[in-house]
């Protein structure tokens, strides 16, 4: 009792030569057994450390029941999109990370039970809420624009979900791959959404398409920024404009939205076989697997600290290591080195050491002086995060941002300008999945709060 | 889904097409772009706007690759599968000045649109527009009735003055004071306009064609070096000043794709000869 049960996984050598799911799912007897040992403890914790605090020891109980149905309807009161949050949820650092079986051996496994039930409910209809005369509109579809949609439309209002891309879903779409998270699943559960009688538009970029003015002379009554952080960083070395240099924003999205890998997709991709990925995030693993998937012989992540530092979850480290990604710590990238033809041909990097605790509490990488190396590649992706995309800011001049690009907000989530409201990666910088749909949770109750100060008032 | 409500061939390999775009054409503004897409499997491309008015976006575009391949291959009622718009930072418009707009090729029908609206704010437009040879010319009468002065050029001669852009453009230089030039086509020509013009201490404007996915910021693969700074063309240009680009960069980056692209062209075509279009 005290192990959790093993997720079954794709076959490591298999599955770097296809990009269907890497996780399989529990099996309905694996299910029982790991809901049986949720100690359903009086206090829990583990809703607590849940940002959009689903009540877990309810559905888990369920499972045991096999009461499927019941189970998804209690995690669907706080979470629309159990699929998605089964799969790419930082579980082990929030609900699992207080779970009180994870004191003596391992916690419950919360996220994959979260999946199961995702994964066998028999209908997850969505009950259509009574229908009101006010319209919000909700910018951007990725986690927190689609939350927010969602919670507002259960409350009845009629809601036009704006996307700049021809696909909703945000990073869910563009960022995560096909291998950690289908996108038939994201679509799916996008769909729950229209027949809720939300409209997406997509095609649609606020602040360019149409302003915010537009949108309030249009009817609107309240808005929701959820923008995303989609400026890709770049360090700034010499090299970086050389063929072969990307963006992991434009090497994921050239293959999770437009399909590069699909042989029948018109989307070009740069033709790589030794290719180095910077950074250590997320991200970093999505791009490394993604490229060891379309034919290199060698993808190296290169980190300028150790293992322990990386922002992954462990999980996608540990996968990327079963599929063949190389490792190189301590490395800090200073050029990238080019043929007479302007293609990359190498990384230059300098060898680094741990010194004492940085602002995030991390040990600070210092440089070895004359520790210079190459490492031999074709191709550079860059996975060092996002800025906040700042194309809606410039193009509204009242609307305010801290240093950072970041949307500055009140603590109902209202922006600098009267009845816009903004969350996620736009306020935050890049973070994850559910902290997003937190933020889009949380300002739906505001703008619900707003709506009903503006009408009594007038 | 977009529907095209008229289709004119302007030469062999240059087609004209306006597309019913209530959303993109709202605010569209002279030098912005769109990104289009045509079938379910198919990337995003951007093509300037040619013209935006009464909730309809015109382009005019060339055969270039897959993607205008399969878009050539669309009727009057047929439908494009994705526009999105209108994106970049719209050229700036000055007013009282004297002006010369150099087009190149395909540019010629980013140029136009400039010509007109400069000219209608009270500049004085000098238009000079250069094509390979003869039966590549678009929009002579347009660019003849809507420039103060105006000048034809062909690499071959055969029509308008022989050679390149350049050379009625120095000729102009030597002559008479300029307060602007704008150079919108090929990346070489504008390499050259504005080494010319820097040599005559005149402010250049280029329109940077780069390739790019998504146009709002977010893949970062329109990057272009500008007076070192690095830029990027979907929403700090596609406008910049002439001088300070490193087109050889540029010329290099916008081969990044290329065998692929050439795969994928085959492919449209392919994909075109299995299902004839009437």
């Amino acid at each position: 009792m005290n192990k959790r049960q093993p997720m079954p996984t794709q076959d490591a050598a298999l599955r770097t030569t296809n990009f269907c799911e890497v996780n399989l799912g529990y099996t309905d007897n694996q299910a029982k057994l790991e809901a049986a040992r949720c100690l359903q403890c009086k206090n829990q914790p583990c809703v607590a450390g849940c940002p959009v605090n689903i009540n877990i020891p309810a559905f888990i109980h369920l499972i045991l029941e096999e009461q499927i149905q019941q189970s998804y309807n209690i995690i669907t009161e706080d979470n629309l999109f159990p699929a998605i949050c089964g799969r790419v949820c930082p579980q082990e650092a929030q609900c699992e990370r207080l779970c009180v079986r994870g004191i003596k051996g391992e916690c419950v496994a919360i996220g994959r039970l979260e999946r199961y039930v995702a994964d066998h409910v028999p209908s997850c209809e969505v009950t259509t809420p009574k229908k009101l005369s006010t319209k919000i509109a909700v910018v951007g579809s990725g986690p927190a624009g689609l939350t927010c949609a969602n919670e507002l439309a259960k409350y009845g209002y009629q809601v036009t979900i704006f996307e700049a891309l021809h696909a909703p879903g945000g990073v869910l779409m563009y960022g995560i791959p096909e291998f950690r998270l289908p996108k038939a699943i994201v679509m799916g559960e996008i769909q729950k959404l229209k027949s809720m009688g939300v409209q997406i538009i997509p095609n649609a970029i606020i602040g360019k398409t149409l302003t915010i003015d537009q949108l309030f002379e249009d009817g609107y009554q309240a808005i929701f920024l959820g923008s995303g952080a989609g400026l890709p960083r770049f360090m700034n070395i010499p090299g970086e404009q050389y063929k072969g240099v990307f963006s992991a924003n434009e090497y994921l999205t050239r293959i999770n939205l437009m399909k590069a890998y699909d042989s029948s997709s018109d989307t070009p991709l740069y033709p790589a076989k030794r290719v180095c990925v910077i950074g250590g995030g997320n991200v970093a693993m999505d791009a490394a697997r993604c490229a060891i998937r379309l034919g290199a012989n060698n993808v190296i992540i290169v980190y300028r600290r150790t293992e322990e530092e990386m922002p992954a979850r462990v999980e996608e480290i540990e996968h990327a290591k079963e599929e063949g990604i190389q490792f190189k710590l301590l490395s800090n990238p200073i050029a990238i080195v080019a043929n007479n033809h302007q293609e990359v041909c190498a990384l230059e990097c300098v060898q680094m050491k741990l010194g004492p605790l940085d602002a995030s509490n991390r040990a600070r990488p210092i440089p070895i002086p004359e520790s210079n190396f190459q490492i031999p590649c074709d191709s550079v992706i860059m996975a060092l995060g996002n800025y906040p995309n700042p194309l809606l800011s410039k193009e509204t001049s009242t609307l305010q941002v801290n240093s950072h690009g970041c949307f500055v907000i009140d603590h109902t989530l209202m922006t600098s300008i009267p009845g816009v409201f903004a969350g996620g990666d736009a306020v935050s910088g890049a973070a994850t999945v559910i902290l997003a749909m937190e933020a889009g949770k949380i300002a739906s109750q505001s703008i619900i709060q707003y709506l009903q100060q503006k009408n009594s008032s007038t | 889904m977009y529907k095209i409500l008229e289709k004119k061939r302007l030469r062999p390999t240059v087609t004209f097409m306006k597309i019913e775009a209530p959303l993109a054409s709202r605010n569209a503004k002279p030098g912005q772009f769109i990104i289009i897409r045509v079938r379910p499997e198919g990337e995003r491309i951007p093509l300037t706007i040619y013209e935006a008015s009464n909730k309809t976006i015109s382009i005019i575009y060339q055969v270039v690759g897959a993607t205008t391949r399969l878009l050539d291959a669309l009727e009057v009622g047929d439908a494009i599968l994705d526009v999105a718009g209108p994106l970049g930072t719209p050229t700036h418009l000055p007013v009282n000045q004297r002006i010369i707009i150099v087009g190149g090729g395909l540019g010629c029908a980013i140029a136009y649109p400039l010509v007109r609206s400069m000219q209608e704010i009270g500049n004085e437009v000098t238009s000079i527009i250069g094509f390979r040879n003869r039966d590549l010319v678009i929009l002579e009468d347009e660019f003849r009735s809507s420039s103060t002065h105006f000048i034809l050029v062909t690499d071959d001669g055969s029509a308008g003055e022989s050679g390149q852009v350049t050379i009625p453009l120095e000729r102009l230089l030597q002559q008479d004071f300029y307060d602007v030039v704008y150079a919108i086509g090929p990346l070489v020509m504008m390499k050259y306009v504005s080494l010319l013009t820097k040599k005559y201490h005149v402010k250049t404007i280029v329109s940077m064609n780069s390739i790019m996915v998504d146009g709002t910021g977010m893949c970062g693969g329109c990057r272009v070096s500008v007076g070192g700074d690095v830029k990027f063309a979907c929403v700090d240009g596609p406008d910049f000043d002439g001088h300070l680009v490193d087109f050889d960069e540029a010329i290099a980056r916008q081969t990044i794709y290329q065998p692929t692209e050439k795969a994928h062209d085959q492919r449209a075509c392919r994909l075109l000869q299995k299902v004839p279009h009437e």
